[in-house]
């Protein structure tokens, strides 16, 4: 499929998703949108990552593959790289961290520059990692305000937060950057996918389908929160039936809450089943996670079988005599 | 066989990927840019499927009738085998940070050699048939069916990466290709579909010891011969032992560096330093193979092959072994053999009978690298060496893959080089170390019938090496790999000429002082030694 | 190598994490807030539908009127006059901050910043 038509796939895929919402709580179905779809998303969710995460476990690592990216442990007078060549748990503790709350791998990211002659350069190339770390960072931040509707009283941490998100003290309501950072961020990602003439081959509608559903939310929510406000007090009274298992649906909450929360929906539910699973993924790469030290302790492979070896002596059998005619030693002399 | 372009025509490389899809782009296969398929005699030899003459420019590639079958279940169970290739699988979004890391889609502009999207052929293959989502929403889900279009691509595609594992260094989940390859070069030998430079290499290596075929007493004649080199050379008679008990040390290394040079040089460095140290070591003609080509086959012919080093040992009774240069054949001993063919409780956690140092980091496999050996005899100052003897060469040291990415060592080839030579540079930051990039012929692609395509994914080191090359006036490129050794000739040939290539302990050999030796006019290469080049004419 | 030993306790983890609103709340009633109505007036500047989602910005705009512009009055969309002041027109209606203010604002979490400058009325409670 060409990238025009993933990414119209995509946008019409994120549109319609907009319109259900639209429709539905126009025909009265507000428990369905309000109540129903959210706790079926939030059990899909749970059950498809548990269930994937199970998944992948129950295929074991036979081997120890590590991607040594520094100087190994030998000597004590060669300084080995703790944190790219880990021999011990604590070290490959410190390179996992690094990798999954700093991104590590893609912070050394550069970008080849191929000149005629030819020479070849390679250029430093952060931008991604830094995208990378707006969007993901602003994408938490934004989910940690969100507790806001789903605690009473809302915990001083929170307000923590939101008084650095805020700290711009711009406008009422108060202007919060990670709203605007995610939505950089993903605008971001898209346009460097449809840009970067290469990305933009090897991308799926499975890539531009999240990246559409993340800016359909964070759009929803900034219209909500600046522009088309809704009673926050009766949004508030859903949530929190929800997360007290008395759900209630107040009256007069507008339609745009009610697609923000099933495009939210639709994003937990879809998460398990696509390329989010990263998330879970990352912890599990035995390129990252493992110790560079299957010399000094072995590892073991559950699986490991007998396998059909060519033996000594069937190789002695067949080169006796021409063994023994160089002089070299044989088992047996007949 | 084909024609390699010249250099100048190869130079000119286009990385705007085409304007169809890469799902409906086929695959053509152009001279020079594939492997012969695998012989059936080969296949026989090791009890493969499917042997059979074929070639994979054919139409017809006399599959077996089930062959989706045999894809088919193949990769469910190495699913269930193997939590890299699911995850991997499962993880990639498509972030690009791979894309122009690979040595091959540098050199070549080919879409399908950037890493996502060689993973993506297999990718979109175990969407459709393993994932609910590929299964309902097809190719919306980037699933596609496995046709034999799609097979004839993995060949093509997966037998033009290397193994290298760079793009697993860039990776923010550190997806590695090598590890899909891997897993798709296994399902293809499923049917039959390897290529020949790889089953030649592993019959021979399976019947006679070695990938070359090298028999018990030839292996003996080379080696020997190698002993009068050295004498010749230096006036001291080393001499070897072959398949003896009670040795304290088993030697293996590539029976590459017995076959032809540079590595024969590189094999007269290790004879020249084992003699000077009086190592109590022996050669195995059974275990007369360091590298590994099962590595590139499957994991179980990496096991049956590799099985013959630990064997060997207990057969010899020796304490530990002593493994030479090489670059895959490290991968397999630091990431596999333990695993596979240990413990190896019959033998004895290594110590240098020379220096007393008890080599920790092998405590388990019992098996130490010689550059590691090497730098422990330097650092303890148990060897004499006379760097000037190399003053003629002007070195870069070129970081192997496998013993970068799949182990980590660095530190000790660069702190014998210091010691051997005066003058050493290393190549820009970003081409070595982690970042080394591949030669371009490793994990069995260092076929002739193949070299527009080893030039091409040589590209990136080549140009590398011109740079210090222009700014140092580097001439000579070590490496600790002996395919590297064999593949980087040409290479150099092809895009710097004026670069040679050799191992580190062939400068080893030329730096070493060695007891009772006649004064040496000449390296082992009987290039004049610096300030010899007259004295060289009087022999004449 | 399984790993089950790392694996399970980071499903738990997980779980135990994402699943904070859940537990966090369990046999906490949450009611919702019932702000306390003037008993003299019937209407406030806007209808109530407006006052609810845009006081805010409405309060907003009087502060800059009044302070960067010099200007007290303000006229509603019928026409009445109004003088912009937090404590002289809002809060002879909404005498209580904590019966009427915060009701609201405590529930949704929302600290406004109108008291960073504005004295709060003591009130006995």
């Amino acid at each position: 499929m060409n990238a025009s038509r993933s990414i119209i796939f995509s946008l019409v895929a994120v549109g319609i998703l907009v319109c259900l919402p639209l429709i539905g709580v126009a025909a009265g179905m507000t428990s369905f949108f309000g109540v129903i779809v959210p706790y079926l998303a939030v059990a899909l969710f749970f059950i498809g990552v548990v269930a994937r995460v199970v998944r992948w476990a129950r295929s074991p690592v036979p081997f120890r593959i590590p991607t040594t990216c520094g100087q190994q442990k030998s000597f004590n007078w060669i300084k080995p790289d703790k944190l790219d060549n880990p021999w011990d748990n604590k070290g490959v503790v410190l390179r996992m961290i690094l990798e999954v709350l700093l991104f590590r791998s893609l912070f050394r990211n550069s970008r080849m520059e191929f000149y005629e002659g030819p020479k070849i350069r390679y250029a430093s190339a952060k931008w991604l990692w830094l995208g990378a770390i707006v969007f993901h960072y602003s994408f938490l931040v934004v989910l940690l305000r969100h507790l806001r509707f789903f605690s009473e009283p809302v915990s001083s941490l929170v307000h923590l937060l939101e008084g650095v998100d805020g700290f711009l003290e711009v406008g009422a309501p108060r202007l919060y950057i990670s709203g605007l950072a995610l939505l950089a961020g993903v605008a971001f990602l898209f346009l460097r996918r449809v840009t970067i003439p290469q990305l933009k081959y090897i991308s799926l509608p499975s890539d531009y389908f999240p990246l559409f559903l993340i800016f359909a939310i964070a759009a929803t929510g900034v219209l909500m929160r600046y522009i088309y406000k809704v009673d926050i007090v009766s949004v508030k009274e859903l949530t929190m039936g929800l997360a007290t298992f008395h759900p209630v649906v107040p009256e007069g909450i507008g339609s745009l809450f009610y697609i923000h929360l099933f495009l939210v929906s639709v994003l937990f539910a879809y998460f398990p089943f696509s390329k989010l699973v990263h998330m879970a993924g990352v912890f599990l790469s035995p390129t990252r996670n493992l110790p560079n030290n299957s010399r000094m302790v072995r590892h073991i492979n559950p699986w490991n079988y007998p396998v059909k070896v060519h033996t000594y002596e069937e190789y002695e059998d067949e080169f006796r005599e021409k063994m023994i005619e160089a002089g070299l030693p044989v088992e047996k002399k007949e | 066989m084909a024609q390699v372009p010249k250099a100048d025509e190869l130079a000119k490389v286009s990385h705007r990927p085409p304007e169809t899809p890469w799902t409906e782009t086929p695959v053509e296969f152009r001279p020079g840019t594939f492997c012969y398929g695998a012989k059936p005699k080969n296949l026989e030899v090791v009890g493969l499927p499917n042997p059979r003459e074929w070639n994979p420019a054919d139409e017809d590639w006399k599959l077996p009738d089930n062959w989706k079958d045999i894809t088919l279940n193949g990769m469910k169970d190495r699913l269930d085998k193997f939590r890299s290739f699911k995850l991997f699988m499962d993880i990639c979004v498509r972030c690009g940070a791979c894309a122009d890391k690979c040595h091959y889609y540098i050199g070549s502009g080919d879409p399908k050699n950037m890493p996502v999207l060689r993973a993506e052929l297999i990718r979109s293959v175990y969407r459709k048939y393993f994932t609910g989502s590929g299964k309902i929403f097809s190719k919306y889900a980037g699933a596609r069916a496995l046709t034999e279009r799609v097979l004839k691509e993995w060949f093509y595609y997966y037998y033009q990466c290397t193994e290298c594992r760079r793009c697993s260094v860039f990776c923010p989940y550190g997806i590695d290709t090598a590890e899909v390859t891997m897993m798709a070069r296994e399902l293809l030998n499923e049917l039959g579909c390897g290529i020949d430079w790889i089953a030649g290499p592993v019959a021979n290596c399976y019947m006679n010891g070695n990938h070359l075929g090298i028999q018990p007493h030839a292996f003996k004649d080379m080696i020997e011969f190698f002993v009068d080199e050295i004498e010749e050379v230096t006036g001291v008679r080393v001499e070897p032992t072959f398949n003896r008990k009670g040795a304290e040390v088993l030697f293996i290394t590539p029976s590459g560096d017995v076959f032809a040079d540079p590595g024969t040089y590189t094999l007269m460095g290790y004879m020249m330093l084992f003699h000077e140290i009086g190592l109590d070591y022996t050669w195995s003609t059974y275990a007369s193979e360091g590298g590994n080509f099962g590595l590139f086959t499957s994991h179980e012919m990496m096991k049956r092959l590799n099985a013959k080093m630990y064997a060997e040992a207990k057969r010899l009774g020796v304490k530990w072994i002593l493994g030479g240069e090489c670059g895959h054949m490290w991968r397999v001993i630091n990431q596999y053999m333990d695993t596979m063919n240990g413990p190896a409780d019959f033998l004895e956690v290594p110590k240098s009978p020379i220096t007393g140092t008890v080599f920790e980091n092998a405590k388990s496999t019992k098996m130490v690298h010689i550059a590691e050996f090497t730098a422990d005899l330097i650092r303890h100052g148990k060897i004499k060496l006379d760097p000037s003897r190399n003053d003629n060469k002007i070195v870069t040291f070129h970081d192997s893959c496998n013993t970068s990415r799949a182990m980590g060592i660095f530190e000790e080839p660069r702190y014998i080089l210091k010691h051997v030579c005066n003058h050493f540079y290393d190549m820009p930051e970003g081409t070595i170390r982690e970042k080394t990039f591949c030669c371009g012929s490793g994990s069995g692609l260092n076929t002739d019938e193949y070299m527009e395509m080893r030039m091409r994914g040589g590209l990136p080191r080549a140009n590398a090496v011109r740079y210090v090359h222009e700014k140092h006036g580097v001439n000579m490129l070590a490496c600790i790999c002996a395919i590297d050794r064999a593949v980087l000739p040409p290479l150099m040939n092809y895009w710097v000429p004026g670069v040679d290539v050799t191992g580190l302990h062939e400068l080893v050999g030329n730096a070493l002082v060695m007891t009772g030796e006649k004064k040496r006019t000449t390296d082992l290469r009987y290039e004049p030694l610096p300030g010899m080049e007259d004295e060289e004419d009087d022999d004449v | 190598m399984y790993d089950s030993g790392k694996i399970i306790p980071g499903i738990i983890l997980f779980v135990g994490l994402f699943t904070f609103p859940l537990w966090s709340n369990l046999g906490k009633a949450a009611p919702a807030p019932k702000p306390e109505l003037p008993k003299t007036e019937k209407v406030c500047v806007m209808d109530a539908a407006f006052m609810k989602t845009e006081h805010m910005v409405l309060l907003n705009d009087w502060r800059d009127k009044v302070v960067r512009e010099a200007n007290r009055v303000w006229v509603g969309p019928d026409g009445k006059e109004y003088q912009m002041s937090l404590q002289n027109s809002c809060m002879q209606c909404h005498a209580s901050k904590t019966k009427f203010c915060d009701q609201c604002h405590n529930y949704a979490g929302v600290k406004p910043y109108c008291w960073e400058c504005h004295l709060e009325p003591k009130e006995n409670m």
